[in-house]
């Protein structure tokens, strides 16, 4: 990339975003400072919400290119894994990608070399980002509340805390799916309010500002318990995909520690019940005719078809 | 009976449904409830709601319709003569709980079943008939997972894989010999005449779609089946056998194993206790290498022992790779993609990135590293361009270096 004429060689810039999860915001900065040839190092990115550096000094007014400087290159791969990438909560996030987008100029092929570290590590950025937007799908619960405006009074409000800036790129996952419910999703980076016919983002809520149960739990609970079979208890397994930080969302979650504490005890029981079967003796002849019937206490009578 | 109260019979009807393995909501056609009058959408990748502390996923809710049963399979907890409670729900107040667990995001849809009442076909218009109002009087666009019943009358079937995503028919056990002798009321050949019929309802629906887009869709997410596990005597290397068998007749999706669980009220035919766990894995890692690592069913049970079992204490593919050395170790720079997969510790994804990673760079043994889990358990097996295993392939001791450190037992194991 030759240098241009309208930045000084060593200047620093303080670029500034509007959002935390704004790609689109990004990606215009970005291509102005590439064309300008300002080369990754620098460049200091801050976003509302981040932490920030800040002893950071430069100049936050973004240069002009030339009209002449040649346009910026982006592999199809690169876009999509950035703009997932983009949600990480990870400070560096900007400036990595700028840096890969930057090597792109010259190799236009750096984002297939998977042993690269700084391909790597926007691999690990949308990796995390994308379990926590399928967390977010499966574990975010809905609870109803009567409203008594409109005469289709019902509201289903969630409460859910992601680790990442995911909220608004998942609204489409949750209006495609409920597109007929009235629903609000409300977490501690801001909200989502959907009313059937349009999507509204609000600011930052509180969990007390969710409802706390919903009768429909008991169900739930009920059917989280009896569907558990504590003969195989892998306590593992569940932890690895389902890890603590979400429970206290999950109104089956509460169950967890008895139905573990339980299991080996159920299970044993399971066994001496089919151990041991001790039945009072028939006492007329029908009584005797079912029992002998029903009989299985011998391999001869336990594998005899009767029709 | 209704006069149950609903906890307590969703309670029953749950309990009895756990032993069927499947939850999988995945792998169905593609759509969304904009601009219908319902709810629910399927987006490809299916979506476990929650995880039990057996491990299992819940992401559908998985339920008998009734477990009245007029069958006498001595595994089951709900054959005719056991003792359990018995309950049942109308198909109505089934589609109502589905709707309002999906309505607060508990679940991806309903995975019905049922013990057989009255007659099969009886049973399988009522199961029909859940689906049909949540498709039709709710406009549902969930999952729905139908087990269907194999003595029911063909065209009650097929009704069912019009409505529901996926169907399946559980082949129960992997011998015919274990299923007369504990499943005494079904019939191998009846089994496999239903599935043969579901798979080319499948196969002609899809041929409809492609020419008519409006053609009726036939379970897109097609059909899967089921085997107990530990219930009899059969091999690891029968259920192998089985299983490819199946694969290949029926073009299932999937085979579900499911490691014979202790019941209560059990027939004395049963063993009482159940199966190590760790074999039912090994089933499921012996699966995964024919149907995505190029495995053929014979391969696989190369890696079984002379007694027919896969060995419980190292995966399948370990176990192969030990019993012939000589096809390693491998140049991971030249080698294919087919001879890479065998390698043990490899998995489908390490083995792309080392094909994209090696066209840029010769790789040496920390850009393996890089690009897998574990280079520990891969290096006896690879040579890079500043490694070579010399005589670490060919050690005696080989398997006890690789095979997972046994855990300390448990003092108050049960």
């Amino acid at each position: 990339m030759s240098p241009l004429r309208h930045i000084e060689p060593d200047t620093c810039y303080l670029v500034h975003l509007p959002e935390p999860d704004d790609f689109d915001a990004w990606r215009e900065r970005a291509r102005t400072l590439i064309q300008c040839g300002v080369p990754p190092d620098r460049i200091v990115w801050t976003a509302p919400g981040g932490a920030g550096d800040l002893f950071a000094q430069g100049d936050p007014r973004l240069p002009v290119p030339d009209p002449e400087a040649p346009p910026v290159r982006a592999s199809r791969r690169f876009v999509e894994l950035a703009r997932n990438a983009m949600l990480h909560t990870d400070a560096e996030r900007f400036a990595l990608l700028y840096r890969a987008l930057w090597r792109l100029q010259a190799n236009p092929r750096v984002m297939e070399d998977k042993a690269d570290l700084d391909i790597r590590r926007i691999e690990e950025l949308d990796k995390a980002v994308r379990r926590d937007s399928h967390k977010m799908h499966a574990f975010v619960r809905f609870r109803r509340v009567e409203s008594d405006e409109e005469e289709n009074g019902e509201h289903y409000v969630a409460w859910f805390e992601p680790e990442h800036h995911i909220l608004r790129a998942n609204a489409g996952f949750f209006v495609r799916r409920f597109a007929n419910m009235k629903w609000s999703i409300l977490t501690p980076r801001g909200s989502l309010h959907w009313d059937g016919e349009t999507l509204e983002e609000g600011p930052p809520a509180q969990r007390a500002d969710a409802p706390t149960g919903d009768p429909m739990e008991d169900l739930w609970r009920t059917y989280y318990a009896s569907i558990f079979n504590p003969a195989r208890l892998k306590v593992g397994a569940m932890l690895k995909e389902m890890p603590r930080k979400y429970w206290k969302n999950m109104p089956e979650a509460a169950l967890i520690p008895e139905l573990i504490a339980g299991a080996q005890k159920r299970e044993l029981q399971m066994v001496a019940e089919g151990a041991l079967e001790t039945e009072d003796r028939p006492e007329t002849l029908k009584a005797v005719d079912k029992a002998i019937h029903q009989c299985r206490r011998c391999r001869s009578a336990a594998s005899t078809t009767r029709r | 009976m209704e006069s149950q109260p609903i906890l307590e019979r969703l309670e029953i009807l749950a309990d009895a449904a756990k032993y069927d393995a499947s939850c999988a909501s995945s792998g169905t056609s593609s759509r969304n409830s904009l601009g219908s009058k319902g709810i629910g959408s399927t987006e490809g990748m299916g979506i476990c709601h929650a995880y039990a502390p057996d491990g299992r996923c819940i992401s559908l809710l998985k339920i008998l319709l009734t477990n009245h049963c007029v069958f006498d399979c001595h595994y089951c907890i709900n054959r005719k003569s056991s003792n359990v409670r018995r309950a049942r729900f109308t198909p109505q107040e089934v589609a109502d709980l589905t709707l309002s667990f999906y309505r607060r995001n508990y679940i991806e849809g309903l995975f019905l079943s049922s013990g057989i009442v009255k007659s099969s076909n009886r049973t399988m218009e009522q199961l029909i008939e859940a689906a049909r109002i949540l498709r039709e009087e709710h406009d549902f666009r969930g999952y729905i997972h139908l087990k269907t019943i194999p003595e029911a009358d063909p065209e009650l079937v097929h009704q069912a894989g019009l409505y529901a995503d996926r169907v399946s028919i559980n082949v129960e056990l992997p011998t015919d010999s274990g299923l007369t002798r504990l499943a005494p009321d079904k019939n191998a050949r009846q089994i496999e005449g239903a599935m043969g019929r579901t798979k080319d309802d499948i196969a002609e629906a899809s041929d409809a779609k492609r020419k008519f887009r409006h053609a009726p869709r036939f379970a897109p997410a097609g059909q899967s089946t089921q085997m107990i596990v530990g219930a009899d005597a059969a091999t690891d290397a029968d259920i192998v056998g089985k299983a490819s068998r199946l694969y290949g007749s029926f073009g299932l999706r999937r085979i579900y194993y499911s490691a014979f669980s202790p019941i209560p009220d059990a027939s004395a035919v049963l063993p009482l206790k159940r199966p190590p766990l760790i074999r039912e894995h090994r089933l499921y890692q012996s699966d995964w290498l024919m149907r995505f690592y190029g495995y053929k069913p014979a391969e696989v049970m190369q890696a079984a022992g002379v007694d027919g079992m896969l060995p419980l204490d190292i995966d399948p593919k370990l176990a192969w790779a030990l019993k012939f050395r000589d096809r390693f170790p491998l140049d991971v720079n030249r080698a294919a993609r087919e001879d890479l997969l065998r390698v043990p510790g490899l998995g489908v994804g390490a083995v792309d990135r080392i094909l994209a990673a090696r066209r840029h760079r010769t790789l040496r043994l920390d850009d393996v590293a890089r690009l897998t889990q574990s280079i520990a358990k891969v290096r006896p097996f690879l040579c890079t361009v500043d490694w070579r295993p010399t005589t670490l392939t060919d050690r005696a001791d080989l398997r006890a270096l690789l095979a997972p450190k046994q855990e300390q037992l448990e003092l108050f194991a049960a």
